[in-house]
């Protein structure tokens, strides 16, 4: 039987790989070999997964370098000569071994105005969102985010700049602002300058990452346009 | 500086990036022939000399390295160094200054 070598990373923002030896099966997916080393191995092991088939994005992790769902990542893509080193999302605070705490990549969401505003009472009828109409053409893709932090963990700009809000937020922010529902007129002012849009150097790392093919890149190049044309008019 | 500023900093350096990437083009293909021709530095000095047009031109030119450049380097200070207030702003308002000066002054010395 195949062995697969697989150093995992053990403490917090400071610790150490410890080395795993795992059976290597067929289909065997990273999450498969994590859940292994816990159950089988060393039963302190911490990481976070729930759904297991890539609709929740809670089993993220860095596999050899890159950001990816551990549970959609079959060992066979990435594993070259038998060896993989499993670690935390980067760019995020590790709350232990396999597992970050999540909350910056939250509270920048929420400092991008990422939650919907709208101007409608219980009392007043559905208002309508057209399917086929240009704004929600726009966010035909963008509006698919499950909000797993891969794109976060990935970028560049979120490492060299603490205020940054990250692609996620930005993509957000792009399917609010071309909500028609949406009635938050500060939103733009929010995610413009040099902690917003404006600071993506469009590298699309974010768009290479993303497990669901999405592109932050190409709502965060929409927020720019906006956010200038606003600020040529005077408007933020 | 205030949000509205950062964003027209940030369209600010993609209009001088156009402009520059015209100039550049132009500044190459006038450099090729010049040196194909085997032009001497006073048969260039002979047809830049009291040019308006070639005044007018590297003084865009300077003009959009002016403000592109700063910008992009107040960007790279701030990202590598985490540096970022009115200290640096000042800083890469000076190099501007600097910058469009030098470059005003070589313009001038092939022109007059």
């Amino acid at each position: 039987m195949t062995v697969l070598q697989v150093k995992v990373w053990r403490g917090g923002e400071s610790g150490h790989y410890q080395e795993f030896e795992v059976p290597r099966f067929e289909s065997q997916s990273v999450l498969d070999v994590v859940t292994y080393i816990q159950r089988s191995l060393d039963p302190t092991l911490s990481y976070r997964f729930a759904c297991r088939v890539g609709m929740c994005g809670s089993c993220a992790m860095t596999v050899n370098g890159k950001a990816r769902w551990t549970c959609r990542t079959h060992v066979a893509k990435v594993a070259a000569a038998d060896r993989l080193e499993i670690a935390p999302l980067a760019n995020l605070p590790v709350v232990k071994d396999l597992v970050t705490d999540m909350s910056p990549f939250f509270e920048k969401w929420a400092a991008a105005h990422g939650r919907f505003q709208g101007g409608r009472t219980r009392r007043d009828d559905f208002e309508r969102v057209p399917p086929d109409s240009p704004q929600r053409g726009l966010v035909d893709e963008a509006i698919e985010c499950i909000g797993c932090g891969i794109c976060y963990s990935s970028c560049d700009v979120v490492s060299w700049n603490a205020d940054y809000l990250g692609p996620a937020a930005l993509n957000r922010a792009w399917t609010l602002v071309n909500d028609v529902r949406d009635t938050d007129q500060t939103r733009l002012a929010a995610v413009a300058g040099d902690a917003g849009c404006h600071a993506c150097h469009t590298q699309m790392t974010c768009t290479e990452r993303c497990p669901k093919q999405l592109s932050p890149t190409a709502s965060i190049a929409g927020l720019k346009r906006l956010a200038l044309a606003a600020a040529l008019e005077g408007e933020i | 500086m205030n949000t509205r500023t950062q964003v027209l900093l940030w369209g600010a350096q993609r209009a001088s990036a156009a402009v520059l990437a015209l100039c550049v083009i132009v500044h190459l293909v006038t450099i090729i022939y010049a040196v194909r021709n085997g032009l001497s530095a006073a048969e260039v000095l002979g047809r830049t000399r009291g040019s308006g047009l070639w005044f007018g031109f590297y003084a865009l030119f300077i003009a959009a390295v002016a403000v592109h450049a700063p910008i992009g380097l107040r960007t790279i200070l701030s990202e590598t160094f985490d540096w970022r207030g009115r200290s640096l702003d000042v800083l890469v308002l000076i190099m501007g200054i600097l910058l469009a000066l030098w470059g005003l002054r070589a313009v001038w010395a092939v022109f007059a």
